[in-house]
């Protein structure tokens, strides 16, 4: 099991070789679930601000990027024309930076910065099964009657491990 | 919000036992319970979701707003109880700016005018 301390270097996070593997696969899909980057020859993209405003399909997304607004659907539609694209870029930037850590051997030392990014990114991904699996508060006590044979299994046990090196270094950061 | 599985809090229990001091951001900010007033009539609202854990939850509001951890705490509380908090207050750019960070956190924020 992974585990993470706060060292002299910075904080250490130590991996199995089956956690990187994993972790690295994870951050691969929310990079392509977040898309490529807008092209640089849109002049409003270029400056942050895009042409569709509105909330997208996908669930996943539309946790990723909620509606800032509830009751106002112009404004919620104004805020996402000049956030998302930043937000976008910044949730991808994060995803980039845990990919970057992992590519060294051994453990891996991060500063506070990166810690950050790290944090944000293991959320962005939590964020991302857990709409998938659609959980709910009750969903510890679900995960306990499901068969190793349940098709979600899989996805369910990648959230349970995220949760728990998202939780440790939310305290090594502390 | 998500508590922890029991293997997990075991986890975050045994690192709340050694007194891990909290070091929040200090950045000058306005007190939300000591300045409502005509001039910051915008509201920025975390809701209750499953996913962010509360320990998560308890840190960014330190990171962004400089809280101190017992403050922290008690918003992310009220989140976890009541379903939501207001968890700053100001202009209308203020809070757009400070729900944007929020939402590169992944919490669930939204603005409104206070009524």
């Amino acid at each position: 099991m992974s585990n993470v301390k706060r060292t002299r270097q910075g904080i250490r996070v130590r991996l199995e070789t089956e956690e990187v593997a994993l972790l690295r696969a994870l951050m691969e899909q929310i990079l392509a679930l977040l898309g490529d980057a807008p092209g640089a020859d849109d002049e409003l993209a270029s400056m942050g601000i895009s042409q569709n405003a509105t909330k997208p399909d996908d669930p996943v997304l539309a946790r990723l990027f909620p509606d800032a607004y509830r009751d106002d659907g112009k404004a919620a539609e104004e805020f996402r024309r000049y956030t998302e694209m930043g937000l976008r870029d910044g949730k991808r930037e994060a995803a980039g930076t845990v990919l970057a850590s992992l590519e060294g051997t051994g453990d891996v030392v991060l500063d506070e910065e990166r810690a950050q990014a790290w944090l944000r990114a293991l959320n962005d991904v939590r964020l991302a099964l857990g709409t998938r699996l659609d959980i709910t508060d009750e969903w510890y006590e679900e995960a306990e009657r499901m068969t190793a044979d349940d098709p979600r299994a899989p996805m369910f046990a990648a959230y349970d491990w995220l949760t728990l090196l998202q939780e440790q270094l939310v305290r090594a950061l502390w | 919000m998500s508590a922890m599985s029991a293997r997990a809090t075991a986890v975050a229990g045994t690192a709340t036992a050694m007194g891990t001091a909290p070091a929040p951001v200090e950045l000058e900010r306005p007190d939300v319970e000591e300045d409502v007033s005509a001039d910051r009539p915008w509201l920025a609202i975390v809701w209750n979701d499953p996913i962010n854990l509360m320990s998560y939850v308890t840190y960014v509001f330190q990171a962004v707003f400089g809280y101190a951890k017992p403050k922290a705490e008690k918003l992310m509380l009220d989140v976890h109880h009541k379903g939501r908090a207001v968890v700053a207050n100001g202009t209308r750019e203020e809070m757009e700016r400070d729900v944007e960070i929020l939402h590169s956190y992944g919490l669930w924020a939204t603005v409104r005018r206070d009524d």
